[in-house]
């Protein structure tokens, strides 16, 4: 199946653990479509460059994603309905590389990289 | 220097420098992403607008890597669409 990488942008005021959740939840959708999370990043709360709408910081999540296209829409459709999700991004990617991204390495110590083999989460 | 020579000197442009290399050209460069803001950084102004590779000499077909990929890093908040 195809394989995406998504990047979701939650609100500030919400607690880590909320945020979480509610990745948690997506993820539940994704595997519900018979997804497959590959690699999933925490890179935490990152002050934005811009403010959006009002929130000045934003919790950062990265996952890889290999699922058919109907999941990810799906997948959308219910973050654009969570107002807790400021933005989000989804590209198509051919080739997932399993070294951490470069927002991680900076801060690395206090974020942990779980690269999921391929049982579904 | 004969009238041919002095035109000849005239015609090549005053400004153009000498081909610069792409500096994405070595066959080691990391592949253009909209998540290492080190490399994205380096080609935008200190305003935040993108160089223009006629600038920053870098090849055509990196130009639009580099451009897409910063045009999603802005859209992601990671880095500004103008700075001040």
């Amino acid at each position: 199946m195809a394989l995406y990488e998504s990047v979701i942008i939650g609100r500030q005021d919400l607690t880590p653990n909320q945020f979480e959740e509610l990745v948690e939840e997506f993820i539940k959708i994704i595997v519900s479509f018979k997804g497959v999370i590959k690699k999933r990043e925490n890179w935490g709360i990152r002050n934005l460059a811009y403010k959006i709408n009002k929130n000045r910081k934003g919790h950062y999540v990265l996952l890889n994603i290999d699922s058919s296209s109907d999941a990810i829409t799906e997948y959308e459709r219910l973050m654009r309905l969570n107002e807790d999700i400021i933005r989000f991004l989804t590209i198509r990617i051919n080739s997932v590389d399993e070294k951490p991204s470069p927002l991680m390495n900076n801060k690395s110590d206090r974020y942990k990289t779980e690269v999921l083999n391929a049982e579904t989460v | 220097m004969t009238q041919l020579e002095i035109k000849r000197e005239a015609l090549r442009k005053p400004n153009q420098k000498k081909r610069k290399s792409c500096p994405f050209s070595a066959p080691d460069t990391p592949a253009i992403d909209y998540k290492d803001l080190k490399v994205l950084t380096r080609y935008v102004s200190e305003r935040g607008k993108i160089i223009p590779s006629r600038i920053s000499a870098v090849s055509a077909k990196r130009q639009r890597d580099l451009s897409k990929a910063i045009k999603r890093a802005r859209f992601l908040a990671l880095m500004p669409y103008v700075v001040g």
